[in-house]
């Protein structure tokens, strides 16, 4: 299918002006009589509905927690990147654009990139007045850090809980429009269906995740701000409830799913301990600001790391990549971790972790000063690990972070069904194959605060949808759809628990469409996902009702999502025949271990149609132009 | 290690429950509370028996979904944790650990472990805010905040809103996470066009939920695990009596609280409105 | 969204009145006025170890001049009174607030004396008014005939019954601990708390509370001991 990124036209620093005053505008009169449906209150979802409720729209916002406050996005913790410049240390909007292009790997576009350092300023703003308690210098000005390979300070920064703060700004902004009546929260209630009436969407069928009831929601256009689905790996740092049913399900529904298998893998979390892990735990990447990484030089040397002496340790970043050294990107830094731990070099339990080493900046800064800097996580880590960093080194290996991939939109966040607007980690995003750090709460509030406003207003202009009722029999048949679904978990009633598969599941992606992939590897894992699937669908065990909580349910449903999404996963990454970003196939390397892209055949968005469950998904491409940043081997050396 | 599991179930609907006594036998001193869980649930499910409904998502200890009491103590014995950051580690072998869902009359037990916080929601909803609506904020460096205001600020604004205050306290006080708010916001310089609304309404919204009045005991803040100080509550009722003092017109508006889940199928009665 | 204004309250001190937080401000207000009678009246009575003629002077000084002398009563009956009903109020509250109990629950921070103001309010109560009968009032004459105006005896009278004095030493401890509490509580209540000062009050209000309260006690100790007769 024909993809329109609908990009205006001129230099790339006028386009996103351009956009907005060649929209249309809703009459503000009429801004009371259109519905819209936003599903997730995370940063981008809560953002958007209190913006959206400012304007005087109503606004109707679902989320499966029992409160909106609960998003996952609360769990961020290093911080948000702004091109302000107030540290007078060279950033600009321009050097932010291309540090997110270049770190990007080349595979995003540059219209969106730019617009995102644009808005980046306004956001901090934004944040700032609504009272976010963000790092304050002794003068009273706001803080900044660097952060994830970036070699500017843009990092703004609230101590290690820089999400939660950014959340609670954009939920006390929902709240107060709940106040004032224009937004209606549906907190506990699930999305399970999109409603697709006339090529247009129309709403969506949710169920009640206390009374089990289905219920439906029509509006004049959807958002979906449902965040990543790295849960497909069943061990990630993503909360628990984290999926990828909202935006599978628009994907069935004719919704193009761009990128899936460009995932990210975050370098500093805290290594698996046992096979009851339900979750892994991210230690915030700031911590490689002081942290040194190493591990010993020679194999299965398992002395305490005290009594490893120093010409034995071997530093593997600081020597690889001597001008960036522990701080180079995500991808570069958690490949490299694998290396060594491939090597038989890793340490703690299975041999599965590396040394992030503080002692050395503890002797040049004091404790107190790193105390400052990262108490909340050092204590975090010694409560999980009951170690205690400051005298032992503190043992990380890389884990399942976030999705690039995600529905595919255009230039104004619409995906292929119109109406459906996608924001947030939901979206393929910014990102290109690799994200840098603190640049994803950025987009969320982004496309949430300034963007989504906006291009949903000149949609509804232009479009003026016309009431739908009920009886219409798209929406009879989508209730049908998940009713259906909803029965068959139910009755099916075998041996094994939704746990257990979704376990098994996550081995394999990680096995192989992780870290690194192989061709081969990549038609194993299909296989072995299609059998799994199938089994899941005779033999799964779900007890209780549907028509009360049943968390097993939930779950169920979300597990059989993921079955489809990580099938596409692997066919995207065996798809793309080249390494890039977090995309790495060990086919495709140069001669020191670096990802190897291939502009000339791959320098495009693959974005995947649905043709129904066993049939080989339908292949989209959007190429994609640099006229700004010319590609180039990313180079951190 | 073994451990007795002695939990309340409550079948949703129902008015009472009961503790169903579980042994565990290979509990692992590194699992968390709640993986500890998930091996009963896990078993419970093999043997056919409904798990136990329990609330959780980051398990990083900051969304605030997680909590019950774990031998008469909200979120268990470690200080300034979370169930969900609760390593078992803290337990002596053989010990039975009674697992007891928050209990207040604004928290309705909806099953087993889960309660409906809802009332907290409202509380914020009421004035828990600073009315800045989107594009309308100046530049980050017009307002200057000292370190030590924003240092404040921060520390009352890490709550959770997990509901373990309201859990501990004897009166089953909401006076803790309404004061870390009205502090939060009230200690800033972006805060204080509205400090007194906020005030007065956040006041009159966590009374017309239904929790009790705050006596000083202090229990609140021995079970945050934010370690949210009393300080807060101080600040709450000095916001309040400074507002009650300076008010002119009555602003404060409450929302009805309710308790009701189900919207009916069609979305006729909406409890909200 | 329907917003209901809360309560009938128009009226603005009745809607204060009616907030928890209000309440506890006028407990506040009403208990330090209270204190402070607490500790005029320990040192009035102290003069009992300076000989009759000091405390019965002391005495008349008092009712020398009747209307002060019950404006003050007056003042005092009012705080009494709206302590007392605010402090039920909260008591009734606190019940409604948790209808289903734990079965079992942990108290780790707060102080004995924090938890017990429910009781010890009320037995104090209970004193006052026994304490008015006999030494105001003289209508309950435990040691022998009352006699007006001849404090020292009634009192020395009083406290030479052993349960007198075992009754008034127990109250006083009660006392004791309301105040302990008490006297910190009651700026906590008006908003009054910082990082630094409290700590400091908290203990203060510790040791007035054990002074206060072995002033007292040292009367009918030592009527008992002999010492005062
Ligand atoms: C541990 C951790 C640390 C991070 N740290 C940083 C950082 O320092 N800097 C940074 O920039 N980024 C960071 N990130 C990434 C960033 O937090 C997320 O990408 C971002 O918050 C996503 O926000 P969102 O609004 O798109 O989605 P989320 O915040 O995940 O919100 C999803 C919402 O959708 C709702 N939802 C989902 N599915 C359904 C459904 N089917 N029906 C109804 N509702 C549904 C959920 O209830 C939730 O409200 C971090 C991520 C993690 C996991
Ligand atoms: C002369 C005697 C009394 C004194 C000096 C006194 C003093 C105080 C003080 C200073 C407080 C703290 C108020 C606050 O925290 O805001 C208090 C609280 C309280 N008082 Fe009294 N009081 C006295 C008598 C009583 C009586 C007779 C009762 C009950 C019938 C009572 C019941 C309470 C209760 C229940 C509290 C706890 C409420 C709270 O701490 O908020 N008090 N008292
Ligand atoms: C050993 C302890 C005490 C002794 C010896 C004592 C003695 C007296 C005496 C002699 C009087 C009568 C004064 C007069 O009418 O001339 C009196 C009055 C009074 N006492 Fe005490 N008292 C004691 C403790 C207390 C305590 C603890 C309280 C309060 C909690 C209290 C409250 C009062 C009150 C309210 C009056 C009435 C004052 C008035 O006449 O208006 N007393 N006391
Ligand atoms: S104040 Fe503490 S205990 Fe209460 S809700 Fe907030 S975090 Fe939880
Ligand atoms: S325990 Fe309860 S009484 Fe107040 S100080 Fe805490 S809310
Ligand atoms: S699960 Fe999020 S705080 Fe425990």
């Amino acid at each position: 299918m024909e993809l329109n990124a609908r990009i205006p036209s001129g230099p790339i620093e006028k386009k996103w002006d351009k956009a907005r005053f060649d929209m249309k505008l809703v009459n503000p009169a009429n801004k009371r009589r259109n519905t819209i449906i936003v599903v997730g209150s995370g940063l981008a979802g809560a953002s958007a509905t209190a913006t959206l409720g400012e304007l005087g729209y109503q606004v109707r916002c679902f989320c499966f927690q029992d409160s909106p406050r609960r998003a996952h996005s609360i769990a961020a913790q290093g911080g948000i990147n702004a091109a302000k410049n107030y540290q007078n240390d060279g950033d600009s909007i321009y050097r932010l654009f291309y540090d997110t292009v270049k770190g990007g790997d080349f595979r995003s576009r540059e219209a969106n990139v730019y617009r995102l350092a644009q808005i980046s300023v306004e956001i901090i703003d934004q944040c700032a007045a609504q009272g976010v308690p963000f790092a304050r210098e002794y003068g009273g000005t706001l803080a900044n850090r660097s952060f994830g390979g970036a070699q500017v300070s843009r990092t703004f920064y609230a101590r290690g809980q820089t999400g939660q703060q950014l959340l609670l700004g954009a939920y006390q902004a929902l709240e107060r429009q709940v106040q004032a009546g224009t937004v209606r929260m549906f907190p506990r209630t699930e999305m399970l269906d999109l409603i697709v009436i006339d090529g247009h969407a129309r709403g969506i069928v949710t169920r009640n995740l206390v009374t089990g009831e289905v219920d439906v929601h029509l509006g004049d256009a959807v958002i979906l701000a449902s965040g990543g689905y790295g849960n497909v790996f069943y061990l990630s740092t993503n909360a628990k409830g984290s999926n990828v049913t909202a935006i599978w399900r628009a994907h069935k529904r004719g919704a193009l799913f761009a990128n899936p298998c460009f995932t990210q893998i975050h370098p500093t979390c805290i290594p698996v301990s046992g096979e009851y892990q339900s979750k892994l735990t991210l230690m915030s990447e700031s911590l490689r600001n002081d942290g040194r990484i190493w591990v010993p030089l020679k194999k299965g040397d398992n002395r305490p790391p005290d009594q490893i002496p120093e010409n034995e340790r071997d530093y593997y970043l600081e020597r690889r990549y001597p001008s960036f050294g522990n701080l180079v990107p995500r991808d570069v830094a958690s490949r490299n971790a694998k290396y060594v731990c491939d090597e038989g070099r890793g340490v703690g339990p299975g041999g599965l972790g590396v040394y992030l080493d503080f002692s050395d900046a503890i002797r040049r800064l004091g404790r107190k000063t790193i105390e400052d800097r990262y108490g909340n996580l050092f204590e975090m880590y010694q409560r999980i690990t009951d170690e205690d960093p400051y005298k032992v080194p503190m043992r990380i290996y890389p884990a399942i972070h976030y999705t690039m991939g995600g529905l595919w939109v255009d230039y104004y966040l619409m995906s292929t069904i119109p109406g459906l607007f996608v924001l947030g980690e939901a979206n393929f995003s910014d990102h290109g194959a690799n994200r840098l750090g603190a640049s994803a709460l950025m987009q969320g509030l982004s496309d949430g605060y300034f963007i989504a406003p906006y291009s949903i207003g000149d949609y509804l202009a232009s479009n003026k949808p016309q009431p739908v009722s009920e009886s219409h029999p798209e929406v009879r048949n989508a209730v049908a759809c998940v009713q259906q679904t909803i029965q068959k978990l139910l009755s099916i009633n075998g041996k094994r628990t939704v746990d257990s598969f979704h376990r098994q599941l996550g081995k394999i992606v990680w096995e192989y469409c992780g870290m690194s992939r192989t061709a081969q590897g990549l038609d194993q894992a299909i296989e072995q996902i299609r059998e799994l699937r199938d089994e899941y669908w005779e033999n799964v065990k779900v007890v209780g009702t549907g028509s009360e909580l049943n968390q097993e349910l939930e779950h169920a449903g979300r597990v059989a999502d993921f079955f489809e999404l990580a099938e596409l996963m692997c066919i995207d990454a065996r798809e793309r025949n080249e390494s890039c970003g977090g995309h790495f196939r060990e086919e495709y390397q140069t001669a020191d271990g670096e990802a190897l892209r291939d502009d000339d055949n791959y320098s495009y968005v693959a974005a995947w149609g649905y043709r129904g469950y066993g049939n080989y998904p339908e292949l989209s491409k959007e190429p994609l132009q640099f006229e700004y940043v010319h590609p180039s081997q990313r180079s951190y050396k | 290690m073994r451990l007795k599991l002695k939990i309340w179930r409550q079948k949703q609907g129902s008015r009472s429950g009961q503790f169903v006594t579980y042994p565990m036998d290979d509990v692992n001193p590194d699992m968390s509370m709640l993986e500890c869980l998930d091996v009963l649930n896990e078993r419970l499910i093999q043997e056919g028996q409904e798990p136990v409904a329990f609330e959780h998502d980051c398990r990083e200890g900051i969304c605030g979904s997680c909590g019950f009491m774990i031998n008469g103590i909200a979120h268990g014995p470690q200080p300034a944790t979370t169930v969900c950051q609760l390593t078992m580690r803290h337990f002596k072998d053989g010990e039975t650990l009674v697992l007891e869902p928050w209990r207040a009359r604004a928290f309705p037990l909806i099953k087993d472990l889960v309660v409906d916080r809802r009332a907290f929601d409202r509380i914020i909803a009421a004035g828990g805010y600073v009315s800045v609506s989107t594009g309308s904020a100046p530049d980050g460096n017009a307002i200057l905040v000292s370190k030590e205001t924003a240092d404040r600020a921060m520390d009352a604004a890490a709550c959770i809103g997990c509901g373990a205050c309201v859990a501990a306290c004897p009166n089953a006080s909401a006076a803790l996470f309404t004061g870390a708010k009205i502090t939060h916001l009230g200690v800033l310089p972006q805060g204080q066009p509205e400090r007194d609304r906020r005030a007065l309404a956040m006041v009159a919204q966590m009374n017309a939920e239904g929790f009790g009045g705050c006596t000083n005991i202090g229990e609140c803040t021995a079970v945050c695990p934010k370690e949210i100080p009393l300080e807060v509550i101080a600040g709450m009722n000095h916001d309040y009596l400074r507002a009650s003092w300076h008010e002119r017109d009555n602003v404060v508006k409450t929302l009805r609280p309710f308790t009701e889940w189900s919207y009916g199928s069609k979305l006729q009665n909406d409890p909200t409105r | 969204m329907a917003t209901t204004v809360i309560g009938a309250h128009e009226i603005r001190p009745a809607r204060f009145w009616a907030s928890t937080n209000g309440k506890k401000v006028v407990m506040a207000i009403t208990g330090a006025i209270l204190y402070l009678f607490i500790i005029a009246h320990v040192l009035g009575n102290l003069q009992v170890f300076a000989g009759p003629e000091q405390l019965n002077g002391y005495g008349r000084f008092l009712h020398a001049a009747p209307e002060i002398l019950w404006a003050v009563r007056g003042v005092l009956i009012l705080c009494v009174v709206l302590h007392i009903i605010a402090s039920v109020q909260l008591a009734l509250r606190k019940k409604e607030a948790r209808p289903v109990g734990y079965a079992q629950k942990d108290n780790i921070a707060s102080s004995y004396a924090s938890r017990t103001m429910y009781w010890s309010g009320p037995i104090i109560l209970a004193f006052v008014i026994y304490h008015l009968l006999h030494l105001t009032a003289g209508v309950v004459q435990p040691g022998g005939k009352f006699i007006e105006g001849d404090v020292y005896h009634n009192v020395v009278a009083g406290f030479q019954v052993w349960w007198v004095s075992a009754w008034y030493i127990f109250s006083m401890i009660l006392l004791g601990f309301h105040i302990w509490h008490g006297a910190w509580s009651m700026f906590q209540s008006v908003g009054i708390n910082h990082p630094r000062h409290t700590p400091v009050l908290r203990k203060a209000a510790a040791i007035l509370a054990v002074a206060i309260t072995a002033g007292y006690i040292s009367i009918p100790v030592s009527v008992l001991t002999g010492l005062v007769k």
